[in-house]
């Protein structure tokens, strides 16, 4: 297809979209008898209601069903896909991982971001500085792992060119483990850090001004006005924001596919799933892995939604 | 609220809690820490931006921080990615990443704003329970739909090449599937804060639905739209698992591309560096430009109130 011909296949989609809804809105808004208001809420509601029933509620049944069957879904195994999870070596290896991942990312994150919130607030360069932290959110992370190369490259990374000046030597970032897998996290937490501390400093100015006030007259300052003020003043959006990052981590796969492919000791679990349902084609392990991770999430969201909920409640 | 002697103190300058923590955390080590914090953000992705624009010869051989002992500038790796033939070429992919997400964004859009419409203002019954249904499906990681959804494309005869529009449309539907819970949940929220005597008195004077919909509530919902179209739209431009799993090689977004890209030549640097700035630069500019918007949605989402 020439440049062109993609554009404007996408230009008929939107059209053919908006003639459907807008076919469908008239006919239904003619209808004034007392099943009106009913066919009229079907037409607004409907549409979204089927996709998402396609597209999520159909799929995740249908894998947790994939899950207790063999590599080729021809018959059902039970539970020997997860057994294999939970046994195998290799794949301890990533549970493993995946934990580590689960529980340094979100909390150096958070905490990177909730000092740099602190310290650049009403500071000169506020906007400035707040910015250069915020970029890595909008840049994919493909293009994270990419700038990161630059810097764990054996030959030409500034890592190595740093380690060596101060006299550590140079090493191979990526491929030594365990420490490899700290570096891959390096660049997650590199991403993430604008998100929590973009959500944090909105929260830390919307602390009310009198409670400031009177920690002040009672004498509190400095390092113990951010531990017993601040700190505790925001505590909800602070859950808010560690369960986000946690859902985002547990779900990220680009970054270990991009450095290491899982190789050396890396793979985490959302990588796996990738591995094993679209590079060997297992379709009982991968979705297995699939529910694996619904099952981690679960808990964490359920629990990220009842804090948002407290946070409304305000 | 009782009025304390607060008022009488001379309190020399109203000081907000972070500023005060500041102030004593003004020290040096407190302002080193940030300009630390800040040199780490920075640098890396100056050393791709640098090396993008060095020789092929001195990017392979030498660390990118060279340049500033031995300057030498090219605008040959950019001429490759752009006009090069083959897999180096980067401007057919920049294309597809246009044409798959500006549908992506567009449809998703509108049709949960409709949802969240009938959600908020329209009576049927079950609404609350498929309400909450709906909000209880964001919980499902994509990861858990994509091999039943790629059976039921290849089906449908919407994957592949050969496929209606080469392959796009199980991209696009796939992209609006996974956006709608999120979107209407957030689209939702802002629908509330509506006044409901607003509808209520242009259902009064005889308007119909449909009317209400598109005269009163789109313009008032533009900005929560703009916010959620922001993040849908690097959500869609940065994705790399639904294109690798639905996309073939031909309708691959610039991100999937590059990363085939550092795959197959991996030793490339300097194209591998101009062509992640192409890549990026375009969700920059739409981020900061859109920026205000996008903060709001943000803080709807995770932090509202």
């Amino acid at each position: 297809m020439s440049t062109g011909e993609k554009l404007l296949q996408a230009l008929i989609v939107v059209a053919i979209f908006f003639a459907v809804v807008t076919l469908i809105l008239t006919l239904t808004s003619r209808v004034r008898s007392r099943a009106g208001e009913l066919i009229q809420s079907m037409a607004f509601v409907l549409p979204a209601v089927g996709l998402v029933g396609v597209g999520l509620l159909y799929p995740a049944i249908n894998s947790i069903n994939l899950s207790l069957k063999d590599k080729y879904s021809t018959k059902y195994v039970g539970f020997d896909n997860y057994k294999t999870i939970f046994t195998d070596a290799d794949l301890l290896r990533v549970l493993g991982n995946t934990a580590l991942w689960v529980v340094v990312t979100p909390i150096v994150a958070t905490l990177i971001g909730l000092i740099y919130a602190v310290l650049t607030d009403h500071a000169r360069f506020e906007r400035t500085a707040k910015a250069i932290i915020f970029l890595p959110m909008a840049i994919s992370l493909v293009g994270a792992s990419l700038i990161w190369k630059f810097v764990y490259d054996d030959r030409i990374g500034l890592l190595n060119a740093f380690t060596d000046t101060v006299g550590l030597g140079r090493h191979h970032w990526l491929i030594n483990s365990p420490w490899n897998n700290i570096w891959l996290i390096v660049i997650l937490i590199w991403v993430q850090a604008g998100f929590a501390m973009t959500v944090l400093s909105a929260s830390i100015k919307a602390i009310p001004t009198d409670i400031i006030e009177a920690a002040k007259l009672d004498g509190v300052g400095g390092l113990k006005m951010f531990r017993f003020i601040t700190v505790p003043s925001i505590r909800p959006t602070l859950i808010v924001v560690l369960t986000t990052i946690t859902i985002t981590t547990l779900k990220a796969f680009d970054i270990v596919r991009q450095t290491t492919g899982g190789n050396y000791k890396t793979s985490v679990l959302s990588y796996e799933y990738y591995r094993q349902s679209f590079q060997s084609a297992n379709w009982g392990l991968g979705s297995a892995l699939a529910v694996l991770i619904f099952v981690l999430v679960l808990p964490v969201v359920i629990y990220n939604i009842r804090q948002m909920r407290k946070l409304e409640a305000r | 609220m009782t009025v304390t002697p607060i008022a009488q103190v001379p309190v020399a300058e109203k000081l907000t809690a972070p500023a005060a923590a500041k102030k004593t955390l003004t020290s040096p080590w407190a302002s080193l820490a940030a300009f630390v914090i800040a040199v780490f953000w920075t640098v890396p992705t100056a050393g791709l931006l640098i090396s993008s624009f060095r020789p092929e010869h001195d990017v392979k051989t030498t660390g990118w921080w060279h340049i500033f002992t031995h300057p030498s500038f090219t605008f040959e790796n950019y001429r490759t990615v752009f006009s090069g033939t083959g897999e180096t070429g980067l401007f057919p992919f920049i294309v597809n990443s246009i044409a798959i997400t500006v549908p992506a964004v567009i449809i998703p859009i509108f049709l949960a704003t409709m949802a969240a419409y009938a959600f908020a203002w329209m009576r049927f019954p079950g609404k609350d329970l498929l309400f909450i249904m709906i909000f209880a499906l964001q919980i499902v990681p994509i990861q858990v739909t994509l091999v039943p959804l790629l059976n039921l494309y290849v089906k449908l005869g919407l994957q592949g090449q050969d496929a209606p529009a080469g392959g796009f449309y199980s991209l696009w539907l796939s992209h609006t599937m996974f956006a709608l819970p999120l979107a209407i949940f957030l689209l939702h929220n802002f629908m509330r804060e509506i006044p409901g005597e607003l509808i209520e008195s242009a259902r009064m004077d005889g308007a119909t639905h449909v009317q209400i919909f598109l005269r009163v509530i789109f313009p008032l919902m533009m900005p929560a739209m703009a916010a959620f179209g922001i993040l849908q739209f690097l959500w869609v431009w940065n994705d790399l698992l639904v294109a690798l799993v639905f996309g073939g090689f031909k309708i691959y977004p610039i991100n999937a591309q590059l990363a085939a890209l550092a795959g197959t030549r991996g030793s490339d640097w300097h194209l591998l560096a101009s062509g992640a700035f192409v890549s990026l630069i375009i969700p920059l500019i739409v981020f900061l430009s859109l920026q205000r918007f996008f903060v709001r949605g943000l803080l709807a989402g995770s932090v509202k109130g």
